[in-house]
């Protein structure tokens, strides 16, 4: 099982992947905006998406946990 | 001379447009975001209004409140700084509507220039030299393939859509490029919902040179020499100086005076800066022209002496040049660095509290300042929070100053990108002038995004 962490503080700007979705090595999950500037949230390891802990327009602290993929 | 100014953006650029007016007797009025109430550029103006709420688009992007207020306190003229509406050329119509002068530009220009295809048409016609490129959207890895081998590799693949180095890749050769265009594509199409892709020659050992120009409504135009902006990191300027240390006599007076022809060509008016990419040989190539003034434009003062946010309230007074190209002199070297609130490693933006901010005073340092030693860094905007810059009579000495200055400059609280600049301005590449694009992955660090 694998915590997907926010690399930065910022909204969450774009989800683009669905619980129980399988993703691969890589694949973004997440998109995080702050500061003018967007950064995707990649898995690091192919699962399943088991949970998406947050919502589009949340704001999240750097190291916050977005997904867990198992 | 115009009378009352309304300066529709903050932070720094805002203070430095206040600054300005302040020295030439004109009231300023400031327009803010809830998160920026506590901003210095709010309590240096005359008059400060809310705008709205934190978002851009509730504040400054808000065109009808910013008329609006722009009518209820008799401002003349509307600054807009740069970023926000300062390239929106519907804003800058909607203030000639509203019986306002738009600093800047006339709307046609700005529409003009902004596109990027028709701004390359423009310019090449106007006698600017292109980067070799194909002139439309690519329509699938197959036609690339085929424009990148007429062109020959390595090429660029950028997004039309793209910003901040999304969607842009450096291909070697075809298996490459067809492994990049798709991802680039679909990633273009994610960001920015617009998936159009472009291929460029790819510029080797390229350095980022533009060309500071002023032009009245009379046909007037001159250049203020260069600036190099070649130290970027995630395709956006860190360190930005003038003059270039790469560029001959024979370069920088051929630059300068393409630039003068172009812009009286497309009739332009008020400050624009002519981007351009310059080869290992010397050759240069148009990228853009922005059609505002510059985050770097105070290299540019420190040079020559002179003010140009006065020069450009007096174009938009309708006001004649007062000096001609022969006038302009050049004096020292002068050296800007971006502060950023951001992962000194990752470059990952990192707003929070400001609690301690302590700055270097001296001879030839110069701050332009978005913060106090409180303020809130907020995640709603960029994160540049000051400007650093340092002037002296050679590059030699402005280098020997900047390393003085940034080692007593302190910001706590939050990340900033001081380490990153200290290191890159220490660095022996840098004091040889060894300033290519590519400097920081180079010689400080691979670029993790």
């Amino acid at each position: 099982m694998a915590e997907l962490k926010a690399s930065m503080a910022g909204n969450v700007w774009k989800i683009v992947a669905n619980e129980g979705q399988s993703v691969t090595d890589g694949q973004d999950i997440i998109i995080l905006e702050s500061m003018k500037m967007e950064i995707p949230i990649a898995a690091e390891e192919a699962g399943t998406i088991k949970e998406l802990k947050v919502n589009e327009g949340d704001f999240v602290n750097e190291g916050d946990v977005l997904a867990v993929i198992e | 001379m115009i009378r009352k100014i309304l300066i529709a953006n903050r932070g720094e650029i805002a203070s430095r447009i206040i600054r300005t007016c302040r020295k030439l007797g004109i009231l300023t009025v400031a327009v803010h975001s809830e998160a920026d109430s506590d901003s210095p550029f709010v309590g240096l103006a005359d008059e400060a209004y809310l705008l709205g709420g934190s978002r851009v688009q509730e504040s400054y992007l808000n065109v009808n409140k910013i008329l609006e207020i722009a009518k209820e306190t008799g401002a003349e003229a509307i600054h807009p700084g740069y970023g926000f509406l300062s390239e929106n050329a519907d804003f800058a119509r909607s203030c000639e509507e509203a019986g306002l002068i738009f600093i800047g530009p006339k709307p046609e220009i700005i529409q003009q220039m902004g596109n990027k295809v028709e701004a390359r048409k423009k310019m090449e016609q106007a006698g600017l030299p292109l980067v070799p490129g194909f002139s439309r959207p690519l329509i699938d890895s197959a036609e690339a393939a085929a424009v990148a081998e007429k062109i020959g590799y390595p090429v660029m693949l950028k997004a039309a859509a793209g910003g901040g180095g999304i969607g842009m890749q450096a291909v070697a050769n075809e298996d490459e490029l067809i492994k990049a265009f798709e991802g680039n594509q679909k990633r273009a199409q994610l960001f920015f919902g617009n998936g159009d892709m472009f291929i460029e020659k790819l510029i080797e050992k390229p350095r980022h040179i533009e060309i500071q120009v002023l032009a009245d409504s009379f046909g007037n135009a001159v250049y203020l020499w260069e600036r190099e902006c070649s130290v970027q990191r995630r395709h956006q300027k860190v360190v930005e100086e003038a003059p270039s240390s790469f560029l001959d006599e024979e370069t920088r007076n051929k630059m300068g005076m393409a630039a003068v022809k172009a812009v009286k060509s497309i009739g332009y008016s008020n400050a624009g800066t002519l981007e351009f990419l310059v080869d290992a040989d010397k050759n240069f190539y148009f990228l853009e022209m922005n059609t505002r003034l510059q985050v770097e434009h105070p290299v540019t003062e420190e040079i020559t002496g002179l003010d140009l946010v006065e020069q450009q309230i007096k174009i938009a007074s309708g006001n004649k040049l007062d000096f001609t190209q022969s006038e302009i002199k050049q004096d020292g070297h002068s050296i800007e660095v971006r502060i950023y609130a951001e992962d000194p490693k990752t470059f990952y933006p990192a707003p929070g509290r400001i609690t301690t901010m302590e700055l270097p005073e001296g001879e030839g340092i110069r701050h332009e300042l978005a913060v106090h030693g409180t303020s809130v860094v907020s995640h709603f905007y960029d994160p540049m929070i000051a400007k650093l810059v340092v002037s002296g009579e050679s590059r030699d000495k402005a280098i020997e100053r900047l390393r003085e200055a940034l080692a007593s400059y302190k910001i706590e609280g939050i990340k900033t990108n001081l380490p990153l600049l200290m290191e890159i301005i220490s660095h022996e590449a840098f004091s040889q002038g060894d300033t290519t694009t590519d400097f920081i992955a180079k010689y400080i660090k691979k670029l993790t995004v």
